[in-house]
């Protein structure tokens, strides 16, 4: 977990580092003493966790967070209990922690963090599992919607703004993108075998050199997808 | 009775590490004096909306060592000054030349 610091308080800075140092998984990638600097770091690059004082001259700690498009996680640090309430505004806030900061306080608010951070990995993994479950989609066809059974799809191409779709019983041209099929598709059975094809992988009759057979349709397989393709086949 | 000020907090974070320790002891006094010095400033000036800043930083490390009843102290003239009262700075400037002795002799 990478973590930065905005203190305005050298010692605070200098405490907060070694409280972090005992954590193998806690890795302090910046320090900064004011909250501006830390704006233009976070403009060009992603943390986990910031550590950040409230109490900063010019610029506080809630006006930062305000600045912040998609916050990372935050632990609040202050030698005052009384901005408490205020941090129940922002879902962002894991904790607030009271200087002189104790190693075990320090300890429960890591375990928050890290309560949050696999809450967060378990949400976005059943979201993926939820869509990878679902047995059809619909495409908007000339302003109808139409409802495609995904194991009816055999092939999908890319043809500059428009995908073809070609399925068991009928072939659709529908104004999307390779990549926004792909995340509608499961990956058990479907493959990106070229930067252009998309297969189902069930419906392979033969391969040759760089090439699949898939119903009627030679497919080319480029040289970086063929050893994922390889891989998935079950070869005797 | 002056209240004694301790290492417990920085041995505690520490866990026997002096080189930790010795590093961390050179930060607090070296800002503890800049601070210090800005407060006195301010309050010469009057400035005591500056001066509540100031203190706020500084009774950080009044409670760093373990000054529990200054702290308190300190927190009250904080919000005093934020409200233009210096009714306790000459209680707050005993606690600064408590804890300015300690560390001259740390």
């Amino acid at each position: 977990m990478n973590c930065i610091i905005i203190d305005d308080e050298a010692t605070s800075r200098t405490i907060i580092g070694e409280l972090c140092s005992s954590y193998k998984n806690l890795n302090v990638v910046e320090v900064f003493s004011n909250a501006i600097e830390a704006i233009k770091y976070l403009n060009q690059n992603k943390t986990d966790l910031i550590f950040l004082d409230i109490h900063m001259p010019d610029f506080n700690g809630f006006d930062f967070i305000r600045t912040l498009k998609d916050p990372p996680f935050i632990i609040l640090t202050t030698a005052d209990a009384e901005f408490a309430i205020q941090a129940f505004e922002y879902d962002c806030i894991v904790d607030y922690i009271v200087k002189p900061i104790k190693p075990e306080r320090f300890k429960k608010s890591i375990q928050k963090v890290e309560g949050k951070l696999n809450e967060k990995v378990t949400a976005t993994t059943t979201e993926k599992e939820k869509l990878q479950t679902v047995d059809d989609f619909y495409v908007n066809i000339n302003k109808r919607l139409i409802k495609i059974d995904i194991q009816s799809i055999y092939l999908v191409e890319a043809k500059g703004d428009y995908i073809y779709l070609k399925t068991d019983n009928k072939n659709y041209t529908v104004h999307s993108t390779l990549k926004k099929i792909e995340e509608k598709l499961p990956d058990h059975m479907f493959l990106k075998i070229h930067r252009s094809y998309i297969i189902n992988i069930n419906k392979i009759i033969d391969i040759e050199d760089n090439s699949v057979l898939i119903e009627k349709d030679i497919v080319p397989v480029s040289r970086s997808n063929r050893p994922e393709l390889m891989k998935r086949l079950n070869l005797l | 009775m002056k209240e004694q000020a301790n290492l417990n907090y920085i041995n505690s974070l520490s866990g026997g590490d002096k080189s930790f320790e010795i590093k961390l002891i050179s930060i607090i006094k070296k800002e503890f004096k800049i601070e210090k010095n800005i407060y006195y400033d301010n309050i010469k000036s009057e400035k005591l909306k500056l001066c509540s800043e100031n203190v706020h930083k500084i009774k950080h490390k009044i409670s760093i060592l373990g000054l529990e009843k200054s702290y308190k102290i300190a927190e009250q003239h904080e919000n005093n000054l934020r409200e233009g009262n210096s009714a306790l700075q000459d209680k707050f400037s005993d606690i600064l030349n408590n804890v300015t002795n300690y560390l001259n002799k740390l």
